[in-house]
Parts: C-alpha cells; structure tokens; sequence
C-alpha cells in the first residue's frame, strides 16, 4: 500500500476534483431515487428513507471536503499507470463473464488465467491458456464434485459423469 | 453453567473426528492461501467463505476459524521471507523478520514467530472464553440507542482514528455505507436503489465486495504499477530451531504481546495493526539491545507477531458478543454468520451456546494445529511463496471468480442472446473502484464494514426512533449511549488534533515506521 506522501508540488489536482463530482452525483442518485419511493404515512417519521437522505446528506459534505483537500493538492502522489495490463486483465474477467454460461466454468476462466498471466508479461497465451484450462477443470471437479458448489457446466463439464 | 463447562461440553464437540477435519482442512487453506503474497487474512476469509456453503452452521464456522487463524500465520511467513507484507498487521514483523532473513537467521525469525502467535492464539482465545460471558451480561442491558451510538462509535474507529487522512478514511466508510442501502429495506420490504434490477433486491454480497476490492483491486494495482519491486525470496538456512538466548528473548516479549494485542482487539478500536505498533514500541524501549533494533532484533519479531494474533482472537469478543465487526476480516466472518441466518450478539450466546462454544473451543484446536503444521512443514509453505506473479495473480483470480459464482452461480443477467452472471459483472465494477481506491491513498477496510454494519446501524436507529415515536432524543437519553458518543468523539477529535500539530506526532510515525 503506498501510504501518503503529500504531493510536494501542492498544485490542484484534476483527478481528484473528478472524484468530489462523483461523490456529489452519487449524493443526488440517492435522493433521486430515494424520493420516488412511496411511503405510508404511518412510516413518514422513522421510515426507510431517512437512512438514505442522512448518508446522501454525508455525501455531500464529503465531495466538498474532497473538492477542497484537492485544491490544496493533499492527495498521494500517484505513479505512472500502465495500461497495458489492465486493459488485458479488465478483458479476462469480461471474456470469462461472457464465455462461462455457455463455454463452461473450465474453458471461461482459462481464458481469464492466460489474460491475467499475459497482463503480468507471461505468455504466449497458447501456451498459458491450456496451463490455465487444466487448473480450472480440475477446480471444477474438487468444487463442484466434492464440495457441491453449483459451477456453470459447457460441452467439456458435461462429458464428465 | 460456567465459563469451564462450556468450554469442556465445546471441546467435546470440537474433538469429533468430522470437526477435526473440518478444522484441519481449515488451517491447511488458510495457511496456503495466507502465505500467498498479496493476501492478506481478510481475504483469505473472503476467499474460502463458499467453500464453507454447504456444510452444516458448526462445520462451517469451525472450518471457518481454522481460516482465520491460518492465515493469520501465513501472513507472517510471508512477511520474514518475502518483505511485502500482505497486511497492514504485519507491517511490523517484516520489519525486523525481513532483517533476520537477510542475515541468515529465517528460521528463527519464522519459530519465534510461530510459537508466539501460538502462545498469543491460546492465552487470548481462553481470555474470549472468560471475558465474553462478561460482555454479553452487559450487553442484556444496551437498548436500541445504546447499539446505534456502539456503532457509530465503531464507524469512527475504524475509519477517522488512524490512518493518513479523516477525509479519505470517512469517505471509504460512507462508500461502504451507501452501498448497504441497495436492496430490500428489511423493516418494510420496500425496493431501495434497487434501479428496476432483481439481483440488486438482495443487495451487494460482503463476500463479493470484500473479494473485489482486496483481490482484484490489488491486482489491477500491481499489474499497472510501472515500478515493479524486485522481490527476492529468501531461503531459510541453517537451523530452524531458537537458540536458548533466542527464547530468553522471546518470552517476555510474546507475553507483553499478548497483553497488549487482546484489549485493543476487542476494544471497538479498528484493525489489528495498532497492537503491532504499540507492541513493537514497547519491545524497543525495554529491549537490552536497543541497538539490534532495525537490525533484526528477535523480539520485535515475537512481540507484534504475537500482538497480531492477541488481537485477532480480541476482535471476536465484540463480533461475538455484540455482533460488531471491527475489522475487515471480521466484517467477513460477520457474513459468514448471516449466511446461516445466524446474527452474532446476546442472544446468539442464549440461544446456540452449544455453536458458540464450539467454535470457541475449535480456535483453541486450531491453534495447536498450525503450530504442529507450521515448523516442520515450514519448508513446504516457504516453496509457495516462489510462485510467479503471472500465475499467482492469475490464480488469484481464478479464485476470486469461483467464489464470487459459488456464492451465487445464476447467470440472471443477459447481453443479447448471451446469459451472464451478474454477480461477475459486479465483482469487476468493484475491482476497478477497489484500484481507484488504491491509487488515490483510500482505505479499504471502511467500504467493507460500512456495508455490513450500516444496515445493522440503520436498524437500531429506526427502532430506537420507533420506540420514542420519532423523538431524536432518545439517541442521547441513556448514560452508555452519551459515554459511547463521548469516546467517539475523542477517537475523532484527538488525531485531528495531532494531525494539526504537524507531522512528527504519534500517526505519522505509524506511517513512516512502513518504509
């Protein structure tokens, strides 16, 4: 974890004023929708939307902090990302969601193994998805053989007794 | 009955062949999974909860508690040999146990450190079985207000006490907060932020949050990290076993450990860390070597190794006895729990002593187990810790994501002619937030008790407004409520006020002493 070393340069910083705005527009998503909910009379004292104006409320007091620690730039100093390997471990876990309801736990999360080992500079992927495939068949015997988890089964899965 | 017959009809159950294995298989994952750089306990515990689905309550939380302390020694392995340390609480042990390594004196670093955290394991977890009784008599006489100001108490600790910044620790808390709104409201099962989408009526899974965030949050993290560390794992050479000089050391150490650990564990004060520190402070300034001191002086290995496992057994009185969670790992343990229908307080210890005990009684077995699999098989778990990131992240992943699917498989979400899991789609939106988090210098931990403790909190809140028909000051009426407020109060207050007073005080110190 790299805790804080305040930013020496103490410039506003843009990224940070970015997160005050979401702060904010999640704030308002709350009262938006908290404010269609219809609520008995009855309820109208200590019903269900007090809780979700009171945090929306806290919400917004936080973006203003948030806005103004960002100003004064008291944010972390951040280091240069990568996007190389994000952008190929983002697409493992999306190519895993949408192969596995058809393809099969094994076949989706090899695919999701052999991205993540490529984010981290391990290939070639012919060789590290079939690595990955083998773990992830043999995960699906243990788990859902052994331990009854329910685990999605394709073509491979279901040639297993 | 007394705490001892409890604790014996506990033992008896415990000691069933089909619980020993439970437990067994227990300690092994969680120590396997614990040494695993990059995981920490909390997300061993989040890791292994749905394997634990199908078993029955006892065998669950059993295997359960085996995890728990597995990967509390787990972590310490990692932190001697490999100096990245998994969790904040071993911060301390890297220390000077990554001193010790580098001086050819592993072994003893990793025994003192193991048979520490068993004598810690033993005395704190027989300080639960006596101490518990005692909070949950006290606990009969909290009302509705009394829990809300406990928790709002627990809110600030956990995230405005320690730390780097107020600002960053509140707002990770009030993240977590907001997410727990999501879902039915239980009072009057109405649909809250629900946006029309079904699988959002049950709300966002602990389990899933915590396995986002930690695991692939981390992930993200490390992957884009342009300056990769260069980790060198160090063998362990020469004799594993301490030197007479070595438990001359170590005792007095793992002893003051031990005291310090438990009462901060079980005081509704945040994680684990702050007895490490505290711990490693002492040891310094009662040492007779002070000058071994950043060198690889054995006790500030024994001392907050052993702080570190007090402390874990003392988060388990205020989870068991109140059903406060006050660190992460216990947010997910709290989960556990709810998973059975099970909500730890009061009435859990009236109406399932039989479970409570048992499990108590099984930490106890759990802990001569690790100690037994930790020396001699040291070498064996040494050996994880030589895996390749590529395919230690990539089996991290791996996983994170069967987890996420064992805890709910249905693939209710739909892209055209494609079904999805939804639950997965879930894990990665929180994964990337998890890195945002990350690299904007943002504690985790808050998120995770913040969702779980936010809908506990809400409801103490209505039903205390319910029973004083909407009056607020019954928030403030009883003298434990006004004590609570009092001490949250100066939880918060105090470090602001050190934080004012510039760097060189007590939390900055905490900080620095990382690098």
């Amino acid at each position: 974890m790299s805790l804080g070393e305040p930013n020496l340069s103490r410039r506003p910083d843009g990224a940070a004023f970015v997160i005050a705005l979401v702060l904010a527009a999640i704030a308002a998503v709350i009262i938006w929708q908290t404010s269609l909910m219809r609520v008995p009379p009855i309820q109208a004292k200590v019903g269900p939307t007090v809780f979700p104006y009171v945090i929306a409320a806290g919400l917004l007091v936080l973006s203003f902090a948030t806005a103004i620690s960002a100003f004064r730039g008291q944010f972390p100093v951040r280091e240069k990302i990568n996007y190389g390997p994000i952008a190929w471990i983002v697409g493992g876990l999306l190519a895993q969601l949408l192969l596995i309801s058809w393809a099969g736990f094994s076949i989706g999360t090899a695919v999701l193994f052999g991205f993540v080992a490529k984010g981290f500079g391990r290939g070639p992927l012919w060789l590290s998805v079939p690595i990955g495939f083998v773990l992830a068949f043999a995960i699906w015997f243990i788990f859902s053989r052994g331990l009854q988890l329910s685990l999605p089964t394709g073509p491979i899965e279901r040639l297993v007794p | 009955m007394d705490t001892f017959g409890l604790l014996g009809e506990g033992l008896l159950a415990a000691l069933q062949v089909q619980n020993l294995l439970y437990a067994l298989l227990g300690v092994t994952l969680g120590t396997a999974v614990g040494v695993l750089p990059g995981i920490g306990p909390a997300l061993t515990v989040a890791l292994l909860l749905p394997v634990t689905y199908r078993l029955d309550p006892t065998g669950s939380l059993i295997m359960f508690a085996g995890i728990y302390y597995g990967g509390m020694y787990g972590g310490s392995t990692t932190s001697i040999l490999l100096n990245t340390p998994g969790e904040s609480a071993s911060i301390v042990t890297a220390l000077e146990g990554n001193k010790m390594a580098r001086k050819g004196r592993g072994g003893p670093a990793l025994a003192t450190a193991a048979i520490g955290s068993f004598i810690a394991g033993l005395i704190a977890t027989l300080a639960l079985a006596f101490v518990a009784p005692w909070v949950v008599k006290a606990a009969l006489a909290f009302g509705p207000a009394d829990y809300f100001a406990l928790m709002v108490l627990a809110f600030v600790t956990v995230s405005a006490a320690f730390g780097d910044s107020a600002l960053r620790g509140i707002t990770a808390l009030f993240i977590g907060l907001g997410l727990g709104i999501i879902g039915i409201d239980l009072q009057t099962g109405q649909a809250r932020l629900s946006f029309g989408i079904p699988d959002l009526l049950d709300g966002i899974e602990v389990t899933t949050l915590a396995v986002a965030l930690f695991a692939v949050g981390e992930t993200l993290a490390i992957a884009s990290s342009s300056t990769s560390l260069k980790e060198e794992v160090l063998a362990v050479k020469g004799s594993v076993w301490m030197t007479l000089s070595d438990w001359k050391r170590s005792w007095p150490a793992w002893l003051r450990g031990t005291f310090i650990g438990f009462p901060i564990g079980a005081m509704p004060a945040g994680g684990a860390e702050i007895g490490t520190f505290f711990s490693y402070a002492a040891e310094r300034k009662l040492s007779k070597h002070p000058e071994e001191f950043g060198e690889g002086a054995i006790e500030g290995v024994a001392g907050p190794e052993a702080a570190n496992n007090a402390s874990a057994a003392g988060t388990l009185v205020p989870l068991l006895t109140l059903g406060l969670p006050t660190s992460a790992t216990a947010a997910i343990m709290l989960a556990g729990f709810q998973q059975f229908g099970l909500q730890p307080g009061p009435l859990l210890f009236a109406n399932n002593a039989p479970l409570v005990w048992s499990l108590v009684a099984s930490l106890l077995i759990a802990n001569f187990m690790l100690l037994v699999l930790n020396l001699p098989l040291i070498g064996l778990w040494v050996r994880l810790l030589t895996i390749p990131k590529p395919w230690l992240y990539a089996g991290i992943l791996t996983f994170a994501t069967l987890g996420t699917l064992g805890a709910n498989g249905a693939m209710s979400g739909r892209l055209g002619p494609i079904p999805f899991s939804f639950e997965l789609l879930i894990l990665l939106a929180f994964g990337i937030l998890g890195f945002i988090l990350r690299r904007f210098g943002y504690p985790i931990a808050p998120v995770v008790i913040g969702l779980i403790l936010g809908p506990l909190s809400e409801q103490q809140l209505r039903r205390a407004l319910a029973i004083s028909q909407g009056d607020p000051g019954i928030l403030v009426h009883s003298p434990i409520a006004i004590t609570l407020y009092i001490i949250a109060a100066i939880a918060l207050l105090v470090p602001f006020y050190f934080r004012l007073r510039g760097k060189g005080a007590v939390l900055q110190q905490m900080a620095s002493d990382e690098d």
